[in-house]
């Protein structure tokens, strides 16, 4: 007798009907989008904070690059003692007081600009400044030597390179960027989808335990079908919600972007602007149109098969891992010391992927890490748009599957025994010792 | 084949503990079979083997005469002692749902469900959720989600706990009426008055041994120690005494009666006639009280685990 359809849906239907399930699907996108628009909003009012610096200047030819800019005012306090100046700028209470001592600008410069202030300053202000002294200084010695301003502003020069593999594929730093996001995204989610799922997994089977309908049941059914159902059910609902919420979100964004009449292509090209500041001098059209490019180049059939594939291997893997965990406890409080073994692995392949297949994505690490089975779902698909051979891929899936049918067959051992435990919480060694059972 | 399930010397260990040691049990058809046995004893490990949520180690179960296979839970009711229900599922979706993993269809189990909700008198609570039942009426939907697919074999653990004594013996009714329609019963209690009231066959585990099992009748008379509850009313209330005492084995005993008389347990040896001692009592006093003494399921039980 097969349960298991009947199994899925009452699980399915059960997460689903549920109200805080409903409230969160519907809530979660407007308190996201709130939580994004305030976080906005404060970077903003931070940015926005004007500032008032008063300018020394001993040299008397510096204090000219200090022009006003809109959160910033300079104030000329040339004339004045270094003593007079802080006191007054003390009194007037503006941000700082930069003072540049009277010294051949030419020579040696250190220890001769300070930046006096009540407290400590904040980096991008000084850094700021010093570019712009940086800069002025550059020119006056340049100028010294007989250069003109007009042959340094031609010598100015913005280099790109254009890059091709050996068959002819043309790539540009677009691409990179352009994987990086697919990649992240992927792994990302796939992370998110398995910690709340996964505990979501967990909790109903101690809702089972706890309301004693355990027995009721695995007198009718094989307890591996009732995992299994449960694992699938709950993932199926999981699913649901985000579909839910990406049209949720689609809807937003074009709401959004027509009533603030947002070019709403535009607005992304500005996000990715920030990881590619390389490209900040070319021309926006020009940037629109290498980025359609990059998302042409990924190779998106095995992206996608890939993903499916990954997705939902390193997925039943993890929850199988939480069922059991589910099973050998009596209450949610009792999980944490069995969390941890599940959530370091997880953990891991999250700071694996962001720093290390970044860095290099076919590095050593980044390639160890894509095989081992715990790690390998979210390493693998952070490295797949960036083009793993397929062997490598396919090698990792085996892995990956073997160990799921093991994790499998070791959940089920422990379901089995510890959905009828009662009492107190186990240790490791009891848990081994099921397996035998 | 009058046995519907027959156990054969079925062991189970868990680790090193030793949960049955080589039990064998057969529950004839159409009986209420009383599975007994101090707490720990392993009933509950042989009532999960019957229903393959545990495997044995050794031995086997068979039913009908067929070895247990996944099929047979269709055949089976099972009311375990740690019971409950989904606590936020409304009552008719559970039991609906309970119903088909027991292989019934939705309409045939929605007809059967009408059934018994009038038959108890629950039907409004169908669109209920659990939560909001008390503890005795839950069980009363347990007890139907039990007995809905009409197994063969029914197994109750401690059915009445959670029951109030009304509740009980409508439920001991059922019971018995599903044994009159043919269901055979296996039932594991520490209540020894409804072992006593409800079973025809019992067997005792104890320490994972089967100590004892049989017919209730015949347990009791292998337990029966020949012994008469007797009261007499006479004058010389000193001088019978003394001569019933010359003669036999006596002991105190008490009961109801009408009169202030002699009270005695007395105990005939294994050959003596029951009529030998009337007839003896009759010619020394007025006989106003003449029973055996029948040991009770509960003395056979402490007796016989006390002695193993």
């Amino acid at each position: 007798m097969n349960h298991l359809p009947l199994i899925i849906k009452r699980e399915y239907l059960t997460k689903v009907k549920n109200k805080s399930f409903i409230v969160m699907t519907f809530l979660s996108p407007l308190i996201m989008i709130a939580l994004a628009a305030v976080v906005a909003y404060l970077s903003q009012l931070n940015n926005d904070k004007e500032r008032t610096i008063s300018i020394l200047d001993e040299t008397g030819y510096l204090k000219e690059v200090f022009q006003n800019s809109e959160n910033t005012t300079y104030t000329d306090l040339t004339g004045l003692s270094l003593e007079n100046a802080i006191a007054l700028v003390k009194e007037k209470k503006d941000y700082g007081l930069l003072h540049i001592a009277s010294v051949d600008v030419l020579g040696d410069a250190t220890n001769k600009i300070k930046f006096y202030s009540e407290e400590s300053p904040s980096l991008s202000v000084i850094s700021g400044l010093e570019q712009k002294i940086e800069k002025r200084l550059k020119e006056e010695k340049l100028q010294k030597d007989g250069v003109t301003l007009a042959q340094i502003e031609a010598s100015k020069t913005n280099i790109e390179i254009a890059q091709e593999s050996y068959d002819g594929q043309k790539s540009s730093k677009a691409d990179n960027v352009v994987k990086l996001i697919f990649g992240g995204a992927a792994g990302y989610l796939l992370f998110m989808f398995i910690i709340i799922y996964g505990n979501m997994i967990m909790r109903s089977v101690i809702e089972e335990k706890t309301s004693r309908i355990i027995e009721v049941i695995i007198s009718s059914v094989k307890p591996i079908q009732l995992m299994m159902g449960k694992i699938i059910g709950t993932s199926l609902a999981g699913v649901t919600q985000f579909v839910i919420w990406s049209i949720l979100g689609g809807v937003f964004m074009f709401v959004l972007g027509f009533i603030f009449n947002i070019d709403l292509l535009a607005m992304q090209t500005q996000q990715q602007e920030v990881a590619m500041q390389t490209l900040q001098d070319s021309g926006m059209e020009q940037r629109i149109g290498e980025f359609f490019i990059a998302f042409q180049n990924l190779p998106m059939t095995n992206l996608i098969i890939a993903f499916l594939f990954f997705f939902i291997g390193g997925y039943l893997l993890y929850s199988s891992l939480y069922a059991a965990i589910g099973a050998a406890v009596d209450n949610e409080t009792d999980t944490q010391q069995f969390m941890l073994p599940i959530l370091m692995p997880l953990m891991l392949a999250v700071y694996v992927g962001f720093f290390t297949v970044i860095e290099d994505p076919h590095g050593t690490v980044s390639t160890v890490f894509s095989f081992i089975p715990f790690t390998s779902p979210v390493v693998m698909l952070m490295r797949i748009p960036f083009g793993v051979p397929l062997w490598q891929q396919g090698l990792s899936l085996l892995l990956l599957i073997g160990t799921f049918v093991f994790a499998v067959w070791f959940a089920a051992k422990i379901y089995r025994v510890g959905i009828l435990m009662y009492g107190k919480k186990p240790t490791y060694k009891e848990l081994f010792k099921w397996l035998k059972y | 084949m009058n046995d519907l399930l027959v156990a054969n010397s079925v062991s189970k260990n868990f680790g090193k503990f030793q949960a049955l040691n080589q039990v064998s049990i057969a529950v004839p058809k159409g009986s209420i079979f009383g599975l007994l046995g101090p707490n720990g004893a392993g009933k509950t490990t042989l009532i999960r083997i019957i229903n393959q949520i545990t495997m044995p180690d050794q031995g086997a179960v068979f039913l009908d005469g067929q070895p247990l296979k996944p099929e047979h839970v269709r055949d089976i009711g099972y009311l375990p002692e740690e019971r409950g229900l989904y606590k936020s599922m409304k009552v008719g979706e559970q039991c609906l749902y309970l119903a088909q993993l027991k292989g019934l269809s939705k309409t045939e189990a929605k007809e059967r469900l009408k059934y018994w909700f009038d038959k108890l008198e629950i039907g409004d609570w169908w669109n209920k959720k659990i939560q909001e039942l008390s503890k005795g009426q839950a069980q009363k939907i347990q007890f139907v989600v039990t007995v809905l697919h009409r197994p063969k074999l029914l197994i109750f653990d401690e059915p009445f706990s959670g029951f109030d004594p009304i509740n009980a013996n409508l439920i001991k009714d059922e019971i018995l009426q599903l044994r009159d329609e043919g269901a055979t019963v296996i039932f594991s209690t520490h209540r020894m008055e409804s072992v006593e009231e409800l079973c025809d066959h019992i067997a005792l585990i104890h320490k994972s041994n089967k100590v004892l099992d049989g017919k209730l009748n015949d347990i009791k008379r292998q337990f029966k120690t020949n012994t008469f509850e007797v009261g007499l009313e006479s004058p010389n209330k000193e001088r019978v005494f003394a001569e019933i005492q010359d003669k036999f084995e006596v002991l105190p005993a008490t009961f109801r009666n009408l009169h202030d008389d002699i009270k005695l347990n007395i105990k005939l040896g294994e050959n003596a006639s029951p009529n030998d001692l009337l007839s003896f009592l009759t010619s020394k006093a007025e006989v106003h009280h003449f029973v055996e003494v029948i040991p009770s399921a509960s003395d056979i039980f402490i007796q016989t685990v006390k002695n193993n």
